[in-house]
């Protein structure tokens, strides 16, 4: 009977042990399959990806980026449009007809589903806006930094 | 902790509890919702859809939370066997199964309109995506457990190896080039105007407690059924 109890403790402190032990591993072996998928799990190519390595001619591939303020250029067809995507370091030509996304203008994220021409332009079937993570209420997005500041200081005060 | 095990001073706890979380979560849900509805301004870029961050945000969290919940409550049945913890695992199963699929629901109709698609195979779509067949298969284990009488300890470790999705949704916008925008509200600050942001914070406190009381309720009707069923299988062999 003594015996029962002072050993009741040990098993307990082994299935602990065993338990964040399991967890440990899980994570690691979490931790180096994301590390290894961190480039093909990504939905999309940045710019400076794709230029630096670019994909097969047709290849179908997705183009993620910033569109470039005032690069939206619509052809006399009315529907073609061409723009450049950048992240800072790179810039893509991008050609697209077709209807365009609420959320696609310009300064603003884009992923253009396509492929890459032989002569660098990017041929998109299909754009997708990406939303940012900044949430501004409509009235104040034609503020001043410093209106918007006295507006926001207004309504959580 | 080991008070709590107890399911007599378990019960003692949860009965008053639960009305009051309830009570409680309905209001500041419903107000939450009602401030997000009718008061909360139209946003910059996406227009009048930005109402569905309301719901669709606490839904994501609760998701979450739902499995850490299980996935402490495995902890705790393999470790210390404790007798409420396979049922508190149960218990949370379900409605973090409903909020899951809420959160894909609401986030798939917010899709539509602001990125152009309804569903996109994308790192935390899918990681999302499989925390809802997580919960089923967790589901199917814990109740074929509790049914035929096949050891917890099952659905125990399946619960502990699927919480390593956790991490991994809420990662999957900083490691990998996603569609879905990166996190607004972290330790640093919001970049959500506090226009958004309080009604957001309101309702999920108030889904948040909500999702406890279900819970609690959950948990004393699965320990009812546990005892019944042991009461008949006792009169079985007696009669």
């Amino acid at each position: 009977m003594n015996d029962k109890t002072a050993r009741r403790p040990k098993a307990k402190h082994q299935r602990l042990a065993l338990v964040v032990l399991a967890i440990v591993a899980l994570v690691a072996a979490a931790v180096i399959a994301t590390w290894a998928l961190r480039n093909q799990a990504s939905y999309f190519y940045v710019p400076s990806q794709i230029v630096k390595d670019p994909p097969a001619p047709g290849r179908a591939v997705r183009l993620g980026g910033m569109v470039e303020k005032g690069s939206i250029v619509t052809e006399n067809d009315g529907v073609t449009i061409n723009f450049v995507v950048g992240d800072g370091d790179a810039r893509v030509p991008v050609r697209y007809s077709g209807i365009v996304p609420d959320l696609f203008i310009e300064d603003s994220g884009v992923v253009a589903e396509g492929r890459m021409q032989a002569n660098g332009t990017f041929l998109a079937d299909k754009l997708l806006a990406k939303h940012d993570e900044n949430y501004v209420p409509r009235e104040l997005q034609a503020m001043t930094a410093a209106q918007k500041k006295a507006a926001v200081a207004e309504t959580t005060q | 902790m080991h008070g709590f095990a107890n399911p007599t001073r378990f019960l003692s706890i949860a009965r008053p509890l639960t009305p009051w979380l309830l009570g409680l979560g309905l209001v500041l849900a419903g107000g939450a919702l009602a401030w997000g509805i009718l008061a909360a301004p139209a946003e910059r870029l996406q227009g009048e859809t930005v109402r569905i961050l309301f719901i669709h945000v606490p839904t994501a969290w609760l998701g979450m939370a739902g499995w850490t919940a299980v996935a402490g409550a495995s902890v705790a049945e393999l470790v210390w066997r404790h007798p409420l913890a396979a049922i508190a695992g149960r218990a949370a199963a379900l409605p973090g199964a409903v909020f899951t699929a809420l959160c894909l629901a609401t986030g798939s109709l917010w899709g539509r309109p602001a990125w152009g698609t309804w569903w996109e195979w994308d790192g935390r779509l899918t990681s999302m995506l499989v925390l809802l067949f997580l919960y089923f298969g967790y589901m199917a284990l814990a109740g074929a457990a509790a049914r035929d009488g096949a050891p917890s300890r099952i659905p125990a470790i399946f619960g502990i190896v699927g919480v390593i999705n956790v991490p991994v949704i809420h990662y999957s916008v900083l490691w990998w080039s996603s569609i879905h925008q990166p996190p607004s509200i972290t330790t640093g600050g919001s970049a959500m105007a506090p226009a958004f942001l309080w009604p957001l914070l309101v309702a999920t406190l108030g889904f948040s407690l909500l999702f406890a009381a279900v819970v609690l309720m959950r948990m004393r009707a699965l320990l009812a059924e546990a005892q019944l069923e042991a009461r008949l299988r006792r009169r079985a062999r007696e009669g």
